[in-house]
């Protein structure tokens, strides 16, 4: 919304200054967004400084000029002018401007088969002086200012407001003075009593359908005769201007202004050119008409629209009709002032995707007592400006506006802002208003404002009263430190701790969209359903992920091609299994690229490989707080991993979740994403897998226990079938005697020379201790052959000899 | 006497002289062997008067004692040499490159919400968490943005059908919504988290991160938003002194709403959070609108109270002089590196939030 400070004195007598008025809007809840010199034509000429000069190829007189004009590229500019030499400060004008003396704009041209781009203007051209023989010539003091504009602004400075939604009154400069003026800046105007003479009936036949999902309930028209449409004066032209709009004709600004000065969106036909009458009634669908933007539109069942007998002149509240406009030529005009419904409104415009000043006021609710002001207001000038005849007002309505009302109970006021203002105060600023106010004890009985749709309750009016008392009457107190229940729950806890466990690692946490490219997610949804987006951003942001690594391993590729070739990232978040709110899973995704030791002087490097993956899964959830022992590692991984060099991790063997996937990134989605790297692997880790225990971790642990008797270590090597895993071999050893057997390592695998090609060696090493005495050396023997014994039997291995 | 004066002046002479632990084994040997010669002045013994026995005796332990005294810190010292000698030979150049580690980093939105929760923790808030996706009801209607409301315009919203019912969540405000169905007053909680909406450009991401608060209670009124919003800003940004202001406003799930702005400077290209005569826009803020109340069955004639919602990122940017909000979200190795946080930098009320 914008406006200038002396238009708004037009509504509001004050004594403040600009600044303090612009603060007083702030204040009151009407945000500032600019105060700025309204832009100007002057603003396109430009000071420059002619860099080269050549001979034009084809024209003897004509010159083609290198300018700076302030930009980092300097402008071809071809010029006919004695004096135009290198180094010369001038005026220069682009494209687009406007020339005073003779008001043509400037396009880009072909001079004799040359580009030139704008304009060195002489300062008659400028209407500085009557010099025409030669560009101006502007002394070595503008060397500061090439590329700022030559003419100081003498522009009114307009005020852009931002007005929230639930304000369409300050959509209008008479609302924002009557807000002010409620705030203590001064006092509101009077409108000016009218003195029309309305000697005849308007004649012109309206009728308002009644009809279901009728949009328009009041019809307000007169008519105009005999006007001489024209160019508007220039106090209203400036006014237009000012608002960053083009003047068109004295008819069309004066509806205009009206509908900015007092909030009335008007629309006025040529009289002459509506056969016979106006019918406002629900369009049938595809009924076509021509809008003043110069766009055909079709239009659906249901839409309001201004009619008459020959078909459709315009959407009511939105847009007119190219068909009834006014042009310089029209003699006799209908002024509509009309009353359309939020809703209808806002439907229509959106399914048609039309967007105008009326539509914008319109849907967030108009006066609907401000049918005649406004015809008033702008027959007023019409008549002045153009001249004619003004009819009576004709008011169709399909329902009475009811008043508002609210029952204000005074003590809610200190209730929710925490502070006490007089009873007498509140009355006042309520009444500035417009409030009609009857008191009844504890209570104010209030009659709304037809401009104000947002009230509607007692909380409305305190938010009133405390915006124009002002928010900084609002007490700072102090934040009490009482706790209803912990900040973190479990899952919020257990976020936090594999969130960091996993950066200790060496990886860095990255933060990808949720969304992501169908064409990468596709090689990491398996068994997921695609979530398209309706309205994406991008096409290659199309899908909500089904996984981390979609983002992730594109983002990584990036990093790869910058030059970068070790690399570990993770995020932590959500990926979606469905289109229902809820049906997603936060879960960490690591991806790690490259080699360890890369050009290192004392260790050989080598690729990061599957168990580098394995050991960061293992020790991050064996820090969350589960055992290791415990851990169930299974060779079953999902499709976008290695299928040879990949597993799950079970945190027992009761679940049926792996919690963890792990293992080398399938060659082929490294080959089809083309990523650039000696080796990539990767983890996921799904938090939600991970069941809540009732028990707090330093209530799971166990008595503290341990053995001072000696204990003994030895190894084994097993020849054993290639198939059998080496946790199993681990597995049988250790359940011959949990008691004695403390731990067993696996050292050695060997495969090759010696060894039958099924069969593979393993050497493990065995702890034995006792917590009841020191084993002797028949005890050790006994428990190396039973642990030999069973190996062999269970696993068909047979110990290496 | 003579003669093991004799013995004993020449072999501390010789013990004296240059040795290596075998040689000076050897003079031990020739010393205190078998056939030694102080063992063999001991064979003596007993072929000494009985008158002369006890001092023969006692001078000949006297110098065994000596000699081996001798011996002993000799073999010390040439050991010493020996170590010392193996030690300068075993000396490296420590300049030389320590093995590899790698150093992982927290991205800024993750260490900004700990931050935040710590912050808020502080003060009694719990953290709640609500889906990406949501209805349009949670999202809208239930706070108080009716179908028609033209506050939808401003939220430019990812749908995932195209009635119009399931959305990326436009804001963290429908946690608000869920939390209250599932629970009763008092509440008293942020809710972090991933936020959407379809705009793009230098200043919008179609992603980014709010955090909401809310605080429902019997009595809480504008004035326990202020402070709460007070001390939150005060110990986020870690300045004792700051300036704030509350300008009304409208959201259509508060009422009274506000906006907040805290004032700032900007010295040497950087901005100075606390003073300074202009002012940022922060937050917006208000007294939760008696229709959402009613919309989750909270009874608005009996509780009251706030909510406001903050952008996570733009709290980090202005702490952390980051200028470019879609570089958040690119990760590009060498921002991650440069703006990161140390894992072990777990922010906290105690220690402090920042390092």
């Amino acid at each position: 919304m914008k406006f200038t400070i002396d238009w708004l004195k037009q509504h509001l007598d004050t004594d403040l200054n600009d600044r303090e008025i612009i603060n007083n809007l702030t204040n009151v809840g009407l945000e500032v967004e600019s105060f700025e010199n309204a832009p100007s034509e002057l603003d396109d000429f430009i000071v420059a400084k002619i860099i080269n000069v050549q001979q034009h190829p084809n024209a003897d007189r004509l010159r083609v000029c290198d300018v700076d004009i302030g930009k980092s590229e300097t402008v071809k500019v071809v010029c006919g002018a004695p004096n135009a030499k290198k180094g010369l400060f001038t005026v220069y004008a682009g494209p687009g401007a406007i020339i005073p003396k003779n008001q043509m704009k400037l396009s880009i041209s072909k001079i004799r088969g040359v580009t030139s781009y704008g304009m060195l203007c002489s300062e008659a051209e400028l209407k500085l002086s009557d010099e025409s023989e030669g560009i101006t010539d502007l002394s070595e003091k503008y060397k500061e200012k090439i590329g700022k504009k030559y003419f100081d602004a003498k522009t009114p400075k307009v005020v852009d407001l931002s007005i929230t939604p639930n304000r369409p009154d300050c959509l209008g400069v008479r609302g924002i003075a009557r807000d002010l003026a409620a705030a203590g800046v001064g006092s509101l105007k009077k409108i000016k009593d009218s003195k029309l003479n309305q000697n005849f009936d308007q004649d012109l036949k309206v009728t308002i359908k009644k009809e279901k999902k009728q949009g328009c309930t009041i019809f307000g028209s007169c008519l105009i005769k005999g006007v001489s449409n024209k160019e508007s004066p220039q106090w209203l032209k400036d006014k237009i201007v000012s608002l960053g709009q083009k003047p068109i004709s004295a008819i069309v600004d004066i509806t205009n202004y009206v509908m900015i000065d007092l909030n009335r969106p008007l629309h006025a036909y040529d009289a002459d050119k509506v056969s016979n009458e106006i019918i406002v009634r629900n369009s049938k669908k595809g009924e076509t008409f021509e809008a003043l933007d110069n766009k055909k539109y079709s239009l659906d069942d249901d839409m309001c629209v201004i009619s008459d007998q020959s078909g459709v002149l315009g959407l009511g509240g939105i847009i007119g009709g190219t068909r009834s406009g006014t042009e310089l030529e029209t003699k006799n005009i209908l002024l509509e002032s009309a009353y359309f419904l939020p809703r209808s409104i806002r439907k229509t415009s959106k399914l048609l995707n039309i967007d105008t000043d009326a539509k914008f006021r319109f849907e967030r609710g108009i006066d609907p007592k401000s049918i005649e002001a406004g015809l008033i207001k702008a027959a007023d000038l019409i008549k002045e400006v153009c001249g004619g005849e003004v009819s009576k007002f004709d008011i169709q309505r399909l329902e009475e506006k009811k008043t508002n009302k609210v029952k204000f109970k005074i003590s809610l006021f200190e209730k929710i802002t925490g502070f006490k203002i007089k009873k007498k105060e509140i009355i006042k600023i309520i009444s500035n208003l417009g409030f009609k106010i009857k008191e009844n004890n504890e209570n104010l009985d209030l009659e709304i404002p037809s401009w104000r749709p947002d009230i509607t309750q007692p909380i409305d009016i305190v938010e009133e009263i405390v915006r124009i008392k002002g928010y900084e009457h609002i007490q700072t107190l102090i934040p009490e430190k009482s706790r209803l229940k912990p900040t973190l729950n479990r899952q919020q806890k257990l976020f936090h701790f594999l969130q960091r466990s996993v950066a200790s690692k060496g990886f860095f946490e990255t933060v990808t969209w949720s969304f992501t490219d169908s064409k990468i997610n596709n090689l990491f949804r398996e068994k997921y359903k695609e979530i398209k987006i309706v309205n994406p951003i991008s096409s290659d942001l199309n899908v909500l992920r089904n996984s981390i690594f979609s983002n992730l391993i594109f983002y990584l590729k990036k990093n790869i091609d910058r030059g970068f070739k070790d690399l570990s990232f993770f995020e932590i978040g959500p990926v979606f299994s469905g289109t229902k709110p809820g049906e997603q899973l936060t879960v960490i995704g690591a991806l790690q690229a490259g080699k360890h030791f890369r050009l290192n002087w004392q260790e050989s490097e080598r690729n990061v490989d599957v168990f580098d993956a394995k050991r960061d899964t293992v020790q991050t959830i064996v820090e969350a707080g589960f055992s290791k022992n415990k851990l169930i590692i299974k060779d079953q991984a999902p499709s976008y991993y290695h299928p040879g060099k990949s597993g799950s991790v079970f945190l027992s063997t009761e679940e049926d979740k792996p919690v963890a996937f792990f293992g080398e990134i399938h060659p082929n989605i490294v080959k089809k994403l083309d990523i650039k790297t000696d080796s990539l692997i990767g983890f996921e880790i799904y938090l939600d897998f991970f069941k809540e225990t009732k028990k707090k971790l330093k209530d799971q642990k166990s008595q503290f226990e341990y053995s001072d008797y000696q204990k003994s270590e030895r190894d084994f090597a097993f020849v054993i079938d290639k198939k059998i895993k080496a946790q199993d071999l681990i597995d049988i050893i250790v359940s011959i005697d949990k008691d004695l057997i403390k731990n067993v390592k696996v050292f050695d695998v060997y495969e090759g020379e010696n060894i039958p090609k099924d069969k593979k060696s393993i050497a493990l090493n065995v702890t034995v201790q006792s917590s009841e005495k020191t084993l002797n050396e028949k005890d050790l023997e006994k428990i190396n052959n039973l642990i030999i014994s069973t190996v062999e039997s269970k696993s068909g291995a047979k110990i290496r000899s | 006497m003579s003669d093991i004066k004799k013995i004993k002046d020449e072999y501390l002479n010789i013990i004296d002289k240059d040795h290596n632990i075998e040689s000076i084994n050897q003079i031990k040997t020739e010393l205190f062997g078998k056939n030694g010669v102080v063992s063999n002045e001991f064979k003596k013994l007993g072929s000494v008067s009985q008158e002369e026995r006890k001092k023969f005796a006692s001078d000949l332990n006297y110098i065994k004692e000596e000699l081996q005294n001798k011996i002993t810190s000799k073999i010390e010292e040439i050991q010493t040499k020996e170590i010392n000698l193996k030690l300068e030979n075993e000396k490296v150049d420590v300049t030389l490159p320590e093995r590899d580690f790698k150093q992982g980093k927290i991205h800024p939105v993750s260490q900004v919400i700990d931050e935040i929760s710590s912050i808020f923790s502080e003060i009694g808030f719990s953290v709640e968490e609500g889906p990406d996706v949501e209805n349009e009801y949670n999202n809208f209607t239930a706070l108080n943005t009716p179908d028609n409301h033209p506050a939808r315009d401003m939220h430019d919203t990812f749908y995932l059908d195209e009635k119009k019912e399931l959305l990326l969540r436009t804001h963290t405000s429908p946690v608000q919504v869920r939390t209250m169905l599932k629970g009763k007053p008092p509440f008293k909680i942020i809710a972090p988290g991933r936020t959407y909406r379809s705009d793009s450009d230098q200043t919008h991401a179609p992603m980014f991160h709010q955090v909401e608060g809310l605080h429902i209670d019997k009595d809480i009124n504008m004035g326990h938003l202020k402070g709460c919003l007070n001390y939150f800003i005060k110990e986020f940004f870690e300045v004792d002194k700051l300036k704030m202001r509350f300008r009304p406003s409208h959201f259509p799930f508060t009422e009274p709403s506000a906006e907040v702005d805290i004032g700032y400077e900007i010295k040497d290209g950087k901005i100075i959070i606390g003073e300074g005569d202009k002012w940022l826009e922060i937050l917006g803020c208000g007294m939760v609108h008696p229709n959402v109340l009613k919309n989750v069955n909270v009874d608005p004639s009996k509780f009251q109270g706030y909510a406001f919602g903050i952008g996570i990122d733009r709290l980090g940017m202005l702490k952390y002089g980051i200028n470019d909000l879609r570089a958040f979200f690119e990760t590009d190795y060498r921002w991650l590196s440069h703006f990161g946080f140390d894992p072990l930098d777990v922010p906290s009320s105690y220690r402090g939030l920042s390092r």
